[in-house]
């Protein structure tokens, strides 16, 4: 079976601007795939080639084993919830969410029909005689997941989907994206800036910079083992240890990442760092320490004492924590 | 219009059709509109000329065509005996402009339009802040209509209904006697220059209309200017311990200065190229509007009508540059 | 500028601004007390006396019928145009940035900008080196030329309240450029096109100056108004004319203001 969705060699430029450069990425059938990355690095012009509003400037896109050169986004068999929803604000909720319908010629009654069950699928049956302006920021994105679902593309994208909802709507909106993903089995490409996001949904994230793919794996690997001190920077708070540190533990001049959590303090051995800030998180406490100028994060659990500030500590880790990192 | 239904098996929503059987690209809908869309697609730069090229073609052609023979015509010059056209080139019409008679003309029409300019931001100033800062719901539209209807509304009206106003024998004269103040009146008329037999032959007559005539021009871009300034700045001020008319010195009248320069670029503007106002409310004496169409009409000099009109090309052409620089096209 | 409600105007900026608006409205309403003058000679005021005949003198002037018609001709031509030329270019200066995009709105602008005058008179001297005869057509070319502004800020104000994806969503649903036209931008843009048409007709039906050097001999309603301005024949005529004028343009003025001012509950919700 072909991939979903094929990148070879692909490069996007806007004048000298190279907003993707020389990409490669296979995306599997039935796969929940991120891109993640900070604004300006190229996962959504990535997502715009895939819909078709952008066109590479050289290489090669294929959706489904089908090349995509010269298809215009109509003829994609490609939905797109975008970041503002886009809903169409002259139409009522039931005429938006048919609306791919009623282009493709599909009777009234029957648009209608197929409409109402999609709005019943993302949870907000009834709502179809509504105003796009009558909903609120959660409902409209709903309703923008049914208007793409209702034309049963061959691959969903979502464009910073749940950007702008509150964190307790995030999270719930996050458990439901994975579950429809499940039941439709519909590939699902989606853009993030927030690694968090990323880690919990997808069964595989693409971590950019730059207009190049810095890393691709699943979230355990992206996390725990990062690449490169930018995809160690970039998803959660790892602490990054310079060469000639990391030499003095391996004897090999890499850069290094630690994670937060595996360090402990100990009662002997290890390194003496000094305490110098603590954020209390509610379940546990973070803990900045500095050992010989090196700034490091550690996360003390709940109960356990939390050093105050001057205070000398004497820290270890597990060396299986300690990830060697290919590139710098 | 719509495309073949064959893309969506039975319409069924999200029942059936397992997704590996779906294709990945959907028929078009061919012919010409298929083929056009395609097209547009393909280059964002022919849909860009599609839609550019009729207004551009119109504008650039009738317009700016017609500016350019407005140009070519001041080049010329009339033969003084015959009164024809001499279609060679020569600098002599604009010579002419440098004629005492005609330097007068010049002058007086700049003076007028700074006058009314500089009357109509005073007058329009407290319409305007009002509008902005205290006006609410429907107030706010009221204040708006009250703008956008005298703005919109016959300007030929306007002016006849000031020939109304200020007739000898019209409404003005009665009120004054009504109130006493006829000799107030008739002092303002024995002055030099600014007075004349009537309100409606002088030049204050003239004054009073072009500053009704293009007062709400001047409203609307102050308006603008002041609707973007927070009014938590005010307070600020107010808190920091400035008194009203520091406030407004310091803070309101700096932030309302593009929508003034705005405003200012159609009241001097309008002021220099009208030519109806003078002719039917003012003294005999022309200004540049007046002489344009004279010079055109009845004394047959088009050269002159020509370079007469580039006058107001070239005090505007200076005065959108120095608007320009103070960032007024921003309150348009 | 946005302040809490409590916030009161001191009483001096009332009775300012209450004055601007009055100084604005008053002479209009005196035209109405006018129309129904009995004095046929001046301009007198107080009115001696009251009657409704002028209305009935006008309604069987020709003259007047013939004005009135050619003006609400040219008035319907030249909006027509106009609003086919500035959607046109509405559309392209909010769709892309393209180098010499400011220039192309100037050159909108500048018919308005530049006083009436100078268009007018550009337009005679490209009539006369053209040896273009004056006609109803010769009046349209120069109204259309100023009225495109008017349709163009209209709709760059939608177009700029109108989110873009909107469009990238249509096409993304499956729509072509026609269709997404037709479902998508038509309708969205509809009311603004209709309010700018509006005050199009309004600018063009009450045009005077360009006029008086495009028409030749034919009389647009406000040419044979500025002739009986600057040489009066029957004084009571002019002033039923002038209420006429005020109505006709009143009406437009009112219905593209309420047109538009929803235009942010229309519009605005794609952002």
């Amino acid at each position: 079976m072909p991939s979903a969705v094929l990148f070879s060699k692909i490069s996007r430029h806007f004048g000298a601007v190279r907003a993707i450069d020389d990409l490669d990425l296979e995306i599997a059938p039935g796969e929940f795939f991120a891109m993640l990355g900070p604004s300006g690095s190229g996962k959504t012009t990535c997502l715009r080639l895939i819909a078709g509003f952008e066109q590479p400037t050289s290489g090669h896109l294929e959706i489904f084993g089908e090349t995509m050169e010269g298809v215009p986004p109509y003829r994609r068999n490609v939905n797109t919830v975008f970041q503002d929803y886009a809903l169409f604000p002259h139409m009522n909720i039931a005429e938006n969410v048919a609306y791919g319908l009623m282009i493709r010629g599909v009777g009234k009654a029957e648009r209608l029909r197929a409409a109402g069950e999609a709005l019943e699928m993302v949870q907000l049956p009834g709502y179809g005689a509504r105003r796009p302006g009558q909903l609120s920021g959660g409902q409209r994105q709903r309703v923008a997941l049914a208007r793409a679902l209702v034309n049963k593309p061959k691959v969903l994208l979502l464009d910073e989907p749940l950007g702008a909802l509150d964190l307790k709507l995030r999270e719930q909106m996050q458990e439901e994206l994975k579950v429809l993903q499940r039941t439709l089995d519909i590939t699902f490409v989606f853009v993030t800036h927030d690694q968090g996001e990323a880690l919990s949904m997808a069964d595989r994230v693409a971590v950019f910079s730059d207009g190049k793919i810095m890393q691709v794996g699943t979230p355990q690997d992206i996390y725990q083992k990062p690449r490169s001190r930018f995809v160690a920077d970039f998803v959660g708070s790892s602490n990054v240890l310079p060469p000639d540190f990391v030499e003095t533990l391996t004897g090999l001049s890499l850069w290094a990442s630690l994670r937060p959590e595996a360090i402990t303090i100990t009662d002997q051995g290890g390194y003496e760092a000094q305490a110098i800030s603590q954020s209390y998180l509610g379940g546990s406490t973070r803990l900045g320490l500095s050992l010989n100028g090196l700034r490091l994060n550690a996360v003390v659990p709940a109960g356990k004492p939390v050093p105050e500030s001057g205070e000398t500590v004497r820290i270890d880790w597990d060396r299986n924590a300690l990830h060697l990192m290919e590139a710098s | 219009m719509v495309a073949s239904s064959s893309s969506v098996p039975d319409g069924a929503a999200m029942s059936g059709g397992s997704p590996a059987e779906r294709p990945a690209i959907l028929p078009g809908r061919g012919g010409f509109f298929g083929a056009f869309s395609d097209r547009v697609w393909r280059s964002q730069g022919f849909l860009l000329l599609l839609l550019l090229a009729p207004p551009v073609l119109w504008l650039g052609i009738i317009y700016l065509g017609s500016l350019f023979a407005l140009l070519l015509q001041s080049f010329f010059s009339i033969d003084e005996f015959t009164g024809l056209i001499q279609y060679h080139f020569t600098l002599s019409t604009y010579g002419e402009l440098f004629r005492p008679t005609n330097l007068d003309i010049i002058v007086r029409t700049v003076l007028m339009a700074s006058s009314v300019t500089l009357a109509s931001a005073i007058l329009a100033f407290p319409v305007a802040y009002f509008a902005a800062r205290y006006a609410r719901g429907k107030w706010k539209a009221l204040f708006y209509i009250g703008v956008m209807l005298p703005l919109w509304s016959s300007y030929l009206v306007k002016v006849y209904a000031w020939k109304l106003i200020l007739a000898k024998e019209g409404i003005l004269t009665w009120l004054f006697a009504k109130l006493h103040l006829t000799w107030l009146l008739d002092g303002w008329l024995s002055l030099p220059i600014i007075g004349g037999y009537s309100l409606s032959v002088s030049y204050t007559g003239t004054f009073l209309v072009f500053l009704y005539v293009w007062l709400p021009f001047m409203i609307l871009p102050i308006q603008a200017a002041l609707e973007r300034v927070p009014g938590s700045y005010l307070e600020a001020s107010s808190d920091l311990g400035a008194q009203p008319w520091q406030t407004f010195r310091h803070i309101l009248f700096p932030l309302a200065l593009p929508g003034i320069a705005a405003g200012s670029i159609f009241t001097f503007s309008l002021t220099l190229g009208d030519y109806i106002i003078p002719q039917i409310v003012g003294s005999s004496r022309l200004f540049i509007g007046q002489a344009v169409y004279t010079q055109q009409g009845t004394a047959g000099n088009i050269p002159l009508a020509a370079a007469f009109a580039v006058v107001p090309i070239i005090i505007m052409g200076f005065y959108l540059w120095m608007a320009k620089r103070m960032g007024a096209f921003n309150a348009l | 500028m946005r302040s809490d409600r409590n916030t009161r105007a001191p009483v001096s900026l009332k009775i300012a601004a209450a004055g601007g608006l009055l100084f604005m409205h008053l002479p209009i309403l005196l035209i109405f007390a006018y129309a129904f003058t009995t004095e046929e000679k001046s301009y007198q005021w107080p009115l001696p006396g009251l009657t409704l005949k002028w209305f009935a003198v006008t309604w069987n002037r020709p003259d007047v019928w013939q004005a009135l018609g050619l003006s609400v001709r040219v008035a319907i031509v030249s909006t027509l145009i106009a609003v086919v030329l500035g959607t046109l270019c509405a559309g392209a200066i909010s769709r892309s940035k393209f180098f010499g995009r400011e220039t192309i709105s100037l050159l909108v602008i500048l018919p308005i900008a530049l006083p009436g005058i100078i268009t007018g008179i550009a337009l005679r001297s490209a009539f006369n080196l053209a040896d273009i005869p004056y006609s109803f057509w010769t009046i349209v070319l120069g109204h259309a030329t100023f009225c495109v502004v008017v349709v163009y800020n209209n709709a760059v104000a939608r177009f700029r309240r109108t989110s873009g994806s909107l469009v990238e969503a249509s096409m993304d649903l499956g729509a072509d450029a026609f269709q997404t036209f037709r479902h998508v931008i038509l309708p969205n843009i509809a009311t603004a096109l209709l309010a700018g048409g509006m005050l199009a007709f309004a600018l063009s039906f009450d045009e005077v100056i360009v006029t008086t050097f495009t028409a030749g001999q034919q009389s647009t309603l406000p040419i044979w108004m500025l002739e009986e301005l600057v040489r009066p024949h029957q004084r009571p005529v002019t002033n039923v004319v002038a209420l006429v004028v005020v109505m006709v343009t009143v009406l437009p003025i009112l219905g593209a203001y309420y047109l538009t001012r929803d235009g942010d509950q229309i519009a605005g919700h794609g952002k």
